[in-house]
């Protein structure tokens, strides 16, 4: 009896949790298939039918040769300013929230609490506040229009987040330790190398994701602050999608926009355990 | 080489204006190259203030602190040649055993095979070479409290510093600890400085003990002469299990008289207090006895059965032979060791008799 009625509520999980799968992977699935559909199985109407042949003709004029706007060289430009901009951009900001981090939480001085209180606010405020402050400072600093600008700009953005990660995985390290490394005879920075750093591989995962999604997918940012040629690729695949011409190529649209999404696809699935538990392992110690 | 500590007028205040609060008052203690001494207290008496600022780890608001004769006041811990066991061990958890051993060494760029020696020699002495591949996390309580004690031996330093480095530790293995501990001292000979609440320990490590409460240094002197001459009350109570038996009284003709009568003793005249160690009473018949109560609790221990005699003067603990035929209810007589009475005067201050 209550067997049966066991394996009834599994089953029901079960079912719940298939159709949430269904719901978040069917968007997917249709541009998966679209972007493998010629133009005519696309007009013939059947958004869920599979190709007729895997065609990678979408796939290399979205890398290659589709228009963006009056350029017709593709992605293959932006996405490499994204690469040019979000590498230094994640390993920078993770870097210097991580040391911040470590100086909040373990050698706290008079007015660290009062400092990490006023870091908060770069996590909550909305970014279109400094969208013209920063524009004039980019300006002042001749970083106007260039990737090294847009690295900046995600460095400064994310820094408070970064900072907040570290401080609250740094806070759960017993004290002792530090002294125990001080009457070793290591100072600030042999502490953090040899004994801190090493030990932070959990949260250090959940900021490299954090991070990187981050810049990756950002458009705010990108389309405010870049120029010409340092559009990183979330602005290109936008003028991509809204290059008018005669015929609305969806399969190539649905290629580029695949193309867009997979580096932070990859990163998750290559690091995404670690990001699950980094943060219950946050959650359970801070 | 063993080292002198100094200890001169340390004190150490928190905050300031109105609420500031003074954790060390006038602190002295010097302590003889290769003791072994002991703080010891309730919790907040100040005792791990003062050993984190032995250790540099917190400075003091004024006096002096010498170690092997330098002054060290200022001096970042890493200069003051000292090595400390803390409570929670704190092993660097993501390096080897054998890496936490050689640590310290390898931050005072010893070269490599001298390190590697002395990381050996270290885990022979504390028969754990089996564990030198091992992170702190694959191994248990006790081994921990091990490389602990090895990481600060490895060091060969002036001075030895322990912080509680027991108290994590189920009773069985604190025992064993605590015996390896004086075994280490014994064949090191490094002058050390333990803290502990706990007055077992206090009791069997120590070459001297300090007893400290509320800031303040109650008594320094070797187990025997804590046992045996507290300086107080509040010594007289915090050391000795089943604690000392006070009893309030007043000197008069027939003796020391106390809430039910008079005892019939010499007591010099200023006493006010008591006291007596529950091995130095000893229960008599109830008829003809001075001093009469009733038995209220018995409590065997194996080795010894503790008899609590309810009097009119308060609760009396007796320290009897196990099978001591006590049953609860009995009327007793009590006859203490008058030799081995304790007196105290109005302020709970030791009167010498």
């Amino acid at each position: 009896m209550t067997h049966s009625s066991f394996s009834w509520a599994r089953w029901a999980v079960y079912g719940v949790l298939l159709l949430a799968a269904l719901f978040f992977l069917a968007p997917l699935y249709v541009m998966l298939v679209t972007s493998f559909k010629t133009a005519e199985e696309i007009r013939a109407g059947n958004l869920l039918a599979l190709p007729g042949a895997l065609r990678w003709d979408a796939w290399s004029a979205a890398w290659g040769s589709a228009c963006t706007g009056v350029d017709c060289a593709g992605l293959k430009p932006f996405f490499m300013n994204s690469v040019v901009m979000t590498v230094p951009a994640v390993l920078l900001s993770t870097a210097w929230g991580a040391l911040n981090g470590y100086v909040l939480s373990l050698w706290k001085f008079r007015g660290s609490e009062v400092l990490f209180g006023f870091l908060l606010f770069g996590v909550f405020m909305p970014f279109q506040v400094v969208l013209l402050p920063m524009s004039q400072v980019l300006g002042w600093l001749g970083l106007s229009s260039s990737i090294a600008g847009l690295v900046l700009v995600h460095l400064l953005a994310g820094m408070a987040g970064t900072t907040l990660f570290f401080r609250n995985f740094y806070v759960a390290v017993p004290a002792e330790l530090i002294n125990a490394a001080r009457i070793d005879g290591a100072g600030f920075w042999r502490i953090f190398w040899r004994i801190i750093f090493p030990m932070s591989t959990p949260i250090l995962m959940v900021t490299l994701i954090w991070q990187f999604t981050n810049i990756w997918n950002d458009f705010l940012f990108g389309v405010a602050f870049s120029g010409a040629d340092s559009k990183p690729i979330t602005v290109g695949l936008n003028n991509l999608a809204n290059t008018s011409s005669s015929v609305k190529a969806y399969n190539v649209d649905m290629a580029a926009a695949l193309i867009a999404g997979l580096p932070t696809m990859i990163v998750y699935m290559l690091a995404g355990q670690y990001f699950v538990r980094g943060l219950t392992a946050g959650a359970v110690k801070g | 080489m063993a080292s002198s500590l100094e200890i001169k007028g340390i004190n150490k205040r928190f905050g300031k204006g109105d609420k500031q609060v003074e954790v060390l008052k006038s602190i002295d203690v010097t302590v003889e190259p290769g003791e072994f001494l002991i703080l010891v207290g309730p919790s907040g008496c100040g005792k791990s203030t003062l050993l984190n600022i032995i250790a540099g780890l917190e400075e003091p608001s004024g006096g002096e602190l010498r170690i092997g004769g330098r002054n060290v006041v200022g001096v970042p811990p890493a200069q003051r040649d000292i090595a400390m066991v803390f409570q929670s061990y704190a092993l660097y958890p993501t390096m080897t055993v054998a890496d936490n051993i050689g640590f310290a060494l390898e931050m005072r760029n010893v070269p490599k095979p001298e390190r590697q020696r002395r990381i050996n020699e270290v885990a022979r002495m504390l028969q754990m070479e089996h564990l030198l591949d091992r992170k702190p996390s694959q191994l248990s309580g006790g081994q921990r409290q091990r490389v602990a004690m090895g990481r600060a031996l490895a060091r060969e330093p002036q001075l030895f510093l322990f912080d509680e480095p027991l108290s994590n530790l189920d009773a069985k293995l604190r025992v064993e600890m605590r015996a390896e501990i004086k075994r280490l001292h014994q064949a090191s000979g490094i002058t050390s400085v333990y803290v502990t609440h706990d007055q077992i320990e206090a009791m069997t490590l120590g070459s001297r003990i300090a007893v400290m409460k509320g800031g303040v240094l109650q008594q320094l002197g070797t187990p025997d002469d804590i046992y045996n001459r507290p300086a107080n009350t509040y010594v007289a109570t915090f050391i000795g299990s089943p604690t000392m038996n006070l009893v309030a009284g007043q000197v008069g003709e027939r003796g020391f008289g106390v809430a039910g009568g008079a005892l019939p003793v010499s007591a010099p005249s200023a006493a006010q207090t008591l006291g007596l160690r529950p091995e130095h009473v000893a229960l008599a018949d109830a008829e003809g006895a001075a001093w009469r109560g009733e038995v209220s609790v018995v409590e065997p221990t194996g080795a010894d059965t503790y008899v609590v005699v309810k009097t009119a003067a308060g609760d009396v603990t007796v320290r009897t032979a196990p099978g001591t035929p006590a049953p609860p209810g009995q009327a007793v007589g009590l006859t203490p060791h008058w030799s081995q009475a304790h007196w105290f005067d109005a302020q709970g201050e030791r009167l010498s008799a």
